[in-house]
Parts: structure tokens; sequence; C-alpha cells
């Protein structure tokens, strides 16, 4: 069965005040399929939101997709004429950035704004298009949509805004969602929610998700597959149970280590040192040659300073970029 | 023995001219009474707008209370007069969630964690350098760092410049409100060794504010869950962890995301 | 509510300001009409003094400040000694005879320069950015005078224009269509100059604060919600810039009287600028007041319009002002 969303050998640059390139994303390949989740998870500087951003050719003007293909329902996005890209753009794929308190337009009522993305889709009359937008914000919100739908977003709480940038990326029921750290500043039971949402969409829409996060688990009970994104390159991807219970690569389990254990079962390990990852994130803009987790593994070896580890397969839809795992 | 900091029956109006949100139409503090012995850490929990951080102001002396009580080492802070006050700011340091915006982007390293000695007005100028020096190095930031500018720092520097800042003027008492919640868990973690390294170095007590539920557990000794303005639930951790009572608690425990099965070993080669 | 109300009594607070310090003024300068009249050898010493204290013009100046005050508060704005009738209908006639001018030239310069700041911001940086920022730099450089004086020369040389005036001799005799081509072709160079005055100023504000609201995370989210490139411009950063816009539209109603003296003055237009000018040189003081102070009244309201469509046009304003 062909995939919804293929990428292969994605590269993606940014260029500096001089004019040089400096890489943010190198050789990212990876598929989805229909109705799957796939969490893409990664710290700082590992290209994440590039990687959102770039999907969708939404990268600000000093970047650039310098090499690769994104297949998106057998066509390639990286080819788009504009006027394609701007009915995919909302249309087939719903996108929903970061920081939902500056992603919504300061002073327009946030039904509005939601009607307004259905708009530049389908020519459908203005009685037509408050019903269908009604319709919407009473599924999301299903005791106060009216009320919601005539705030500004400055009187909405977090999880309010949020669930309206999600209002706004499904209202032309696109057949891909990406979510840019969709949970990053709310509490912890509103995340739930959210979270919650987002498996509701994909039962009853058959919306594959992309989200995007940089707390592994935050996912692990809604992602199919996880994809860990060290640097701007794929260091692992396969499905979440595996990847979190036996991580192959070096840096997924130093990640995992990181977490504080679970509480629950903890005893005595509390107050205790957790293991860390020795060194800080890597400086992309400067050149190195080799893995680029090499500096701060705990298992390196020789070759891993002068090349660069291709993807290997070790298990079903699992793949890792480690020598450890010769191919 | 008594402890270092002890809060009794603490309310606190919000401050009128804020637009308060729609649904809050109780006090930002409600009565609240709390007390943390010297050396450990208590871990504060709660939603947004459970009052934790107008509770975290209050300690810090950066905000009086409408009524209560603050003891810190015997002594009334919250009936001080403002210039008795100042004298025992240096005993309580706060350091916050956002670097970026505690910290003034054009200072170096050097100069924000000098600042202090330079306020006090007792230190030589090479005198000022060499105590902030030796702060930074024990936070661990390097010799080649002192001199960069806090914009040129990462996040988990930045939060590391903020602690040495904090350290600087020797506090008894340090309030974190929510200190780690914008780094990197790989960050998160050097920072919270780095804290309880300096714990047990320096008999620093913490009062650790955040709503993640499982680094509260993993640094406190006593945790408080805050709701509403009021301290709900609160006791040694280990209780609270195994046998939550009060629903805020459990709900909070419930929605903290946890890996299944943490892995300790690498794969074996 | 309260808002406005507080907004209001402020302005009015600030007219009271001006009016005082206006009179104290005009008041204080050296000399007056009476001083010229009584050089002259064929009006009696007497006459002179009775028309003096017709005016009260020994009265201290507190009693004719207070006198003066009370007439206003009765719409009366005092008497034109130069004109030898009231100030009222000779300040309305004028002033018509100015928002004439003024108003066309404002909406001319707004309705061209927020679609050209827009395209502008649209290509920052690009080639029609640069030549548009260099044409709006020169204008700007170049005096109003020198631009009213060049486009009076283009009259003269080229008789496409009237060179001055409001309206030709036998304007009474024509038909009602002529008489509009005929005070239109009037208007002609003065808007003209008016607009080159004002509209390079625009378009940059225009373009700076679109080009801001460009860069704006949310604009960036409805790009990729495929919002068509027009309504982007103009529905979103066009919107969420208005707010400097409207303060400077404030601005812009606020000098309807007072923005176009020069011009008027140069092109014989008979508006208030030219009335102004001989009333200070003629010390006829209650022209100069009553000149001052519709000006005044025009600037205050035109702030005080700026302040109502902020707070129309932002909601985030109006949650705050009703906090307080």
């Amino acid at each position: 069965m062909t995939p919804l969303l293929e990428v292969q050998g994605l590269h993606v640059a940014y260029a500096d005040r001089m004019g040089e390139f400096c890489p943010a994303l190198a050789g990212v390949s990876f598929d989805l399929g229909s109705g799957e989740i796939l969490a893409i998870v990664g710290e700082s500087g590992s290209g994440k939101s590039t990687l959102a951003a770039a999907l969708l050719r939404l990268l600000p003007s000093n970047g650039k997709i310098q090499q690769g293909t994104v297949l998106f329902e057998g066509k390639n996005l990286l080819d788009a004429s504009p006027q394609d890209l701007r009915r995919i753009r909302g249309g087939r794929i719903g996108l929903i950035f970061q920081e939902p308190s500056s992603s919504l337009h300061p002073t327009m009522r946030v039904g509005q704004q939601v009607s307004d993305v259905l708009a530049a889709h389908e020519s459908l009359g203005r009685r037509t298009l408050s019903e269908r937008t009604n319709q919407l914000l009473a599924t999301l919100f299903p005791a106060d949509a009216a009320r919601i739908s005539v705030s500004y977003p400055h009187e909405l709480s977090g999880g309010q805004r949020q669930r309206v940038l999600i209002a706004q990326a499904i209202t032309c029921g696109p057949s891909l969602l990406i979510a840019d750290e969709p949970t990053a500043s709310l509490d912890p039971t509103t995340q739930q929610e959210i979270l919650q949402l987002f498996e509701t969409l994909r039962q009853n829409l058959g919306l594959a998700i992309i989200l995007i996060t940089h707390n592994p688990a935050l996912l692990a009970s809604l992602a199919d597959r996880l994809l860990v994104l060290y640097a701007g390159r794929v260091a692992e991807i396969g499905p979440t149970a595996q990847v979190l219970a036996a991580p192959k690569h070096p840096y997924t389990a130093a990640l995992l280590r990181c977490l504080p254990s679970d509480f629950a079962k903890s005893q005595g390990t509390r107050k205790a040192k957790l293991q860390v990852i020795p060194g800080d994130a890597p400086d992309l803009s400067l050149h190195a040659q080799g893995c680029r987790f090499e500096p701060r593994c705990a298992v390196r070896m020789e070759m891993c300073k002068s090349d660069e580890p291709e993807a290997v397969a070790v298990g079903e839809r699992h793949e890792v970029s480690c020598f450890k795992f010769p191919g | 023995m008594r402890p270092l900091l002890r809060v009794e029956n603490l309310v606190k109006h919000y401050a009128a001219g804020r637009p308060s949100p729609p649904k809050n139409k109780f006090p930002a503090l409600d009565g609240v009474s709390l007390s943390i012995r010297a050396r450990t850490t208590l871990a504060l929990v709660g939603e947004s707008g459970s009052g934790k951080s107008t509770l975290a102001r209050c300690i810090a002396c950066l905000e009086h209370p409408s009524s209560g009580s603050i003891w810190f080492e015997g002594v009334d802070v919250a009936g001080l007069h403002e210039n008795q006050q100042r004298l025992l700011r240096p005993q309580i340091q706060l350091v916050f969630q956002d670097p970026a915006s505690s910290l003034n982007p054009r200072w170096t390293a050097l100069e924000i964690v000098s600042e202090p000695f330079f306020v006090q007005g007792r230190f030589s100028k090479q005198e000022r350098s060499d105590k902030a020096c030796a702060w930074l190095d024990h936070v661990g930031i390097s010799r080649k760092m002192v001199s960069r500018r806090a914009d040129e720092l990462s996040g988990g520097q930045k939060q590391r410049l903020a602690i040495a800042r904090a350290l600087a003027l020797e506090p008894k008492l340090i309030v974190l409100d929510e200190a780690l919640s914008a780094l990197d868990y790989s960050v998160q973690a050097q920072i919270s060794n780095l804290l309880l390294e300096l714990q047990s170095s320096l008999g620093l007590t913490y009062l650790f504010i955040t709503h993640d539920f499982a680094m509260a557990a993993h640094l406190a000794d006593e945790i408080a869950v805050m709701d509403h303005g009021r301290i709900v639930e609160s006791g040694p951790a280990e209780r609270i962890l195994r046998s939550p009572g009060h629903h805020a608690t459990r709900s909070l425990l419930a929605a903290t995301p946890r890996v299944p099965e943490t892995p300790t070993i690498l794969v074996n080669f | 509510m309260r808002y406005f109300l507080r907004r209001a009594l402020h302005a009015v607070f600030l007219l009271f300001g001006v009016s005082l310090l206006t009179f104290l003024f005009s008041a204080l300068t050296p000399g007056n009409y009476f001083d010229e009249m009584r050089l002259n050898p064929q009006i009696s010493k007497a006459t002179v003094a009775a028309l003096r204290a017709q005016y009260q013009l020994d009265r201290p100046l507190p009693v004719r400040y207070l006198h003066w005050l009370n007439a206003v508060a009765h719409g009366e704005l005092g008497f034109s000694f130069a004109y030898n009738s009231p100030v009222g209908p000779i300040l309305w006639v004028r002033a018509r005879n100015t928002l004439l001018l003024t108003i066309t030239a404002m909406l001319l310069a707004w309705l061209l320069a927020l679609p050209l700041g827009v395209w502008s911001a649209s290509r920052l940086g690009r080639a029609p950015d640069r030549i548009l920022s260099g044409t709006t730099a020169t204008l700007l450089v170049i005096p109003e005078l020198v631009l009213a004086l060049g486009l009076l020369i283009l009259a003269v040389r080229t008789h496409w224009f009237p060179t001055g005036g409001l309206v030709s001799v036998g304007f009474e005799s024509v038909s009602p269509l002529q008489k509009l081509q005929d005070l239109a072709s009037h208007m002609v160079l003065p808007v003209t100059a008016l607009v080159l005055g004002t509209l390079p100023m625009l378009v940059r504000h225009v373009r700076a604060s679109v080009a801001e609201a460009l860069q704006a995370p949310f604009l960036r989210a409805a790009v990729g919600h495929g919002i068509p490139r027009r309504k982007l411009l103009y529905g979103y950063a066009l919107r969420a810039a208005a707010n400097p816009l409207i303060s400077l539209f404030g601005f812009s109603v606020g000098t309807l009287l007072s923005g176009s003296l020069l011009v008027e003055v140069v092109m014989s237009w008979p508006g208030v600028g030219p009335l102004l000018v001989e009333a200070i040189l003629a010390r006829d003081l209650f022209v100069v007041i009553g000149g001052v102070l519709l000006s005044m009244i025009f600037l205050v309201g035109g702030n005080l319009l700026a302040d109502a469509l902020l707070y129309w046009a932002d909601p985030r304003i109006r949650t705050a002002a009703s906090a307080k």
C-alpha cells in the first residue's frame, strides 16, 4: 500500500548573515501511512520545527530546501506550483504551529478565523460557511461553542486556543495533520485532553497525524511510531513500544534515561542523580565529520569520528543510523 | 527543630486593575500554610492559576500578602519594614522559568554574576571578578564562557547562570519557579543533578515550584499540592506519590506523562 | 464608557489651557489695533478712546479673559477690529474653504497611501519597494513651500490650471455644472501640493507597520492554512497593523485646519491660513484667538477620534479599559 506521505533524503539549510549555509536537516527520510500517528521527538536544535515547516515549504526567507522529495498522495510537494501548494495547505494537509498564543490573529474573532480557512478552500455561501463553522466548533467545544466563536484570542485560555488551532487545521477535512509541539505551554490535565482529542480525530476522521514534541513520554500511548531526531538527522525510527522499551540508538537510550524514572515504581532512587548525556547539543554551524552524536556517545568507536552512519533496518519498520548495527 | 521557613494563613487578593480571568472568583492565595525544614526540598505542585507563583513571589518578598505571616528563621518577614526586608533579601533568592527575560541579554555572564557583589559595595574589581568566576565554575560554566553575552548562551547555560547569580549572595533558601520547565529533558537532567549537588555541598533549602509531578517526585523530600489558591494536600513525598488523597493530586498524577518501562541498560552487543 | 468620559474631560481641560495661553500671548504682544489708528491724523483722539472703551481694552487682563470665555460659551467668538464684524461668520467661511481642500487632500492621500504601502511591504527589499522608498524619501526632503511654488510655476507656464484663488471672476453667473468645474480646476493645484506633502510620510508608515505584521507568527500560520494572498495582505496584515495607522489618522484629522497654511498663502486660497496671518500682523486679537481655538478643537477632536477608533478596532484595548 502506498504510504500517504513519503519523505526521501530531505536536506534543509539556513543562510546566516554572511550568506553561508548552515545545515539544519540532513538526509531525513521516513514514511507515513494513512491513519497512522508518528511522533517526532527531538530536543532544541534537532531540527524538528524545521522539518514541520519544510514539508509544506513554509521556511522563513533564509531557509532553503537543498535536496530531497516530499511525496504526498503521490505528488512531490517540492515541485508543486504556488496554486497547488496553496490548495494543499489547509486543504489536504492541516498545520498546527507552536505557540497558540501567537498563532492566532489578535484582533479577529476566532470563529471568523476558522471560517476564513474554510472559505479559502471551498466556495460556499455565507450561511453555509457559518453553519459548517459552528458545527465544527460545537464538536470541539461541546459546552460553549457560541461564546467561543465570537471571542477574541486573548479572552481564551491556552487549552481553548489550542482547540481553535485544531479547528482551523481540520475544517477542510485534510488527510494529514502536522502538529508542532501542540501541548508545550499547557497544564498536564489540559495536555491529556488535547492528546485524547487527537486520538478521537484519528478514529473518527481517519486522519494521519505527525506530532512533534521534545518529551518522548508524552506520546507513549498515542503514537504508533516514533522518530528520534538528533542534529538534523534521523537517529532511529520504529514502533513506539519497541523504541521505548528497547532503544537501539545510543542517543535514544540516553535520552530516555534522562527522564525521572516512573515514580510509582521507584524506591530509593528519588533524589539520586539522573544519568545525563554529557556535553551540550551540537552546534550545527560548525562543520563536522562523522556521526553527530559521537562526542557525547557512551559506546563510540573509531569509525564514528570520520564516517556518518546510514539507516539500517533492525526490525519491522524499525531503522537505526548507528555503526553498532552494520547493514 | 524550628523550620527555616513557615507560612501561616497567607491570603492575597488579585491586584486591582489587572484583568482577572472570568473563572477566578477566588483570591490568589486563600489561607495558605506550609513549612520547610532547612536543607530539604519542598515541591509545590499545581496547575496554572492555582496560585503557586503568587506564593513564590510573596515568600521572596516581591509582593505583599493581604494578610497572614511569613516566618523566616523565626522573623516575621511580611510584617517587616521595606528597609529591613532589603537586608533579608540576599537570604531568599528566586530563579525564574524563563532565563531569557530574567537575565539582561547584553551583559556577559561575568557581569551578571558580579552584579550582586557590586551592589553590596564591599569588594574591589578583582575580588568581584574572582568571586564571580568561582560561582560560575561551581555551576559548570567554564572559564571560556564567562565573557560570553547572555543571549549567546543556550537555555541550559542560561539557567546555570541564573543559579550562579542566585548563589552569589549565599542564600539559605532558593525558590525555583518552574525553573526547569522550559528546558529540554536532557538539560533538565543536568540541571537537576546540579541542584542536588549544590544542596548537599552548600546546605541549601529549595522551594521547587512546578506542574511536572515527575520532576517534583524526583527532587522533593516533601510535596504540597495547590489548587485554587489553597494547599489541598501536603506531606512526605513517598506518601503523596503512593497514596494521593485529594482529587486534584490524583488528577495531576494521572496526567503526568511517563514512559512505560524505563530502560537502564543499553542493548547487548 | 467611563474611558471616554475621562478622555473627553481631559480634552476639555486641554482646550481651556490652550485658550488661556493664546489669549495671554496675543494680549501681551506689544501694540494693538488702536495704536495704528492713533497714528492716523484723520481719526480724532476721542473716537479712538471711545472705541477702546467699547472694546474694553482698558480693563485688566483676567476680566477680559472671563468676558471672552463667557461669550464663547454663548457661541460668540468676539469682534474683529479689522473686518469690523463678528469673528464667527468670517471664520466659518474661511474654515469651510480650508476644509474643502484639506478633506479632499486627506482622503486622496490615505486612499493612495494604503495600497502603495501594502504593496511596498509585500515586496520588501526588492526593486519596486526600493524605488518607492527612494521617491518618498526625496519628496519628504523637499519643503512644502518649494512644492507649492513649483506647482504654481507649472500653472503659470502651461496655463492648464488657474494660478490662485477659489473661483474665477463671473462665478455667480454660470450654470451649477460649470461652477463645479471651475471650483475643481482651482482646487487641483493646492490639493496636489497638500497630497505631495503628506503622502510620503503616510506611505512609509503604512509600509513599516505592514512589514512588521507580515513577520508575525499568526501570519505564517495563515499562510500555512492556505489563505489567499490578497486576504493575507489586507484582511490579516493590514488589520494587524491598524493601531499605529489609526493614531496617524487621528493626527491627519487633527491637522485639517492647521496643516494647509503654507499652501493656502502661496496659492491665494481664501482659507483660515491667510486669515490668521493677516490677523496676527494686524493685532486683530479675537480673530487670532478664534482661529487658534478652532484649530485646537480639531486637533483635540482628532485625537479623541483616534482613541474612539482604537477602542472600536482593537479588542485588547477594550478588555484593558474595562478592567480598570
